[in-house]
């Protein structure tokens, strides 16, 4: 199953709609997508507008891949079930969010194993089409890195 | 040598508010509960569904808004300072966005010790209210260190 996801803030037709013209050529792939506030109703694959948080983690759990925007909610959520996630960046000339933050957070995270970056929508098909040779990410901790709680938990204990 | 009995203590652990926006914020307050160990907390975002994540605690539902809309905005604010007088934290924790820089305004007002991590999806530099609340803020924390290096905030760990 592909699961394909971009957040509930706004909508991201670009991916979406690069995702489903894929769909349309691989009749056997599994897809189920999310698509947010969009007025786009994809063809060739199963979505719904927004899910609640506990199904988008059966979802996640259930996927063996996603394919999202570069959100942290997504990477994140991705690597802590060990799950390979390819992501495309929002752009903000394009209204698609209201800063390039995304494209930094794409290239940064982008060298770790089992994330994978599509520049733009002409990538998509290309990186679709690899999926399977994508290797899962090793599982992250469920938590933030033992130095950062142990500094906030300073921080909180110092002041209490 | 038995000291005469005290009367019980009262919960003398400080009193955290914990504020996040939705998506990848809230994902990354979530990694840093285990630093809320030694308080008690009251956990502050724009989701309801967001309570299945922290079941059994103080949880409090704010309107969602962005900087981009000013009406939202002053709904989002008017109630957060209502959470923040009537809460009283000792200390207030924010992985952003727009929640997070209200929050650390009014909580400071109120003798809070106040900490904004900037979200790890600003790989570049540090976001426009990372750098908006610094004035304010006790402590400001990048996750990344190569902002840290450029900016001047604390790098301390991520929550990867």
């Amino acid at each position: 199953m592909i699961f394909v996801t971009v957040g509930y803030q706004m909508a991201f037709d670009r991916l979406i709609d690069a995702v489903d013209q894929w769909a349309a050529k691989h009749p056997e792939a599994e897809m189920f997508a999310q698509i947010g506030p969009s007025e786009l109703r994809p063809k060739n694959m199963p979505f719904t507008a927004f899910m609640e948080p506990a199904e988008f983690t059966r979802r996640v759990e259930e996927c063996s891949v996603l394919v999202a925007h570069a959100g942290m909610g997504s990477i994140l959520t991705a690597l802590q079930y060990g799950k390979p996630i390819l992501v495309m960046p929002r752009h903000a000339a394009r209204g698609e969010t209201r800063n390039d933050h995304q494209i930094a957070t794409s290239q940064r995270l982008g060298e770790r194993p089992g994330i994978e970056v599509a520049k733009d929508e002409t990538e998509i098909a290309d990186k679709l089409d690899r999926l399977a040779s994508l290797t899962a990410p090793p599982k992250i901790s469920a938590v933030a890195s033992p130095e950062l709680i142990a500094r906030l938990n300073q921080f909180i204990v110092g002041t209490g | 040598m038995t000291k005469p009995e005290m009367p019980k203590a009262p919960d003398s652990r400080p009193k955290v508010l914990a504020i996040a926006s939705g998506g990848g914020h809230w994902v990354q307050l979530m990694r840093l509960r285990p630093a809320f160990a030694d308080a008690k907390v009251t956990f502050v975002t724009v989701r309801r569904t967001y309570q299945s994540d922290v079941p059994g605690e103080d949880f409090r539902v704010i309107p969602d808004a962005t900087r981009w809309n000013k009406f939202k905005l002053l709904l989002m604010a008017a109630k957060i300072f209502w959470i923040v007088a009537s809460v009283r934290p000792d200390v207030v924790v924010s992985t952003g966005a727009a929640p997070g820089y209200f929050a650390i305004r009014f909580g400071k007002w109120f003798g809070a010790q106040t900490c904004w991590i900037d979200s790890i999806a600003n790989a570049e530099e540090l976001s426009l209210s990372g750098q908006q609340i610094r004035p304010h803020a006790s402590i400001v924390l990048t996750q990344w260190p190569h902002v840290a290096e450029a900016s001047g905030v604390e790098f301390a760990g991520s929550v990867l």
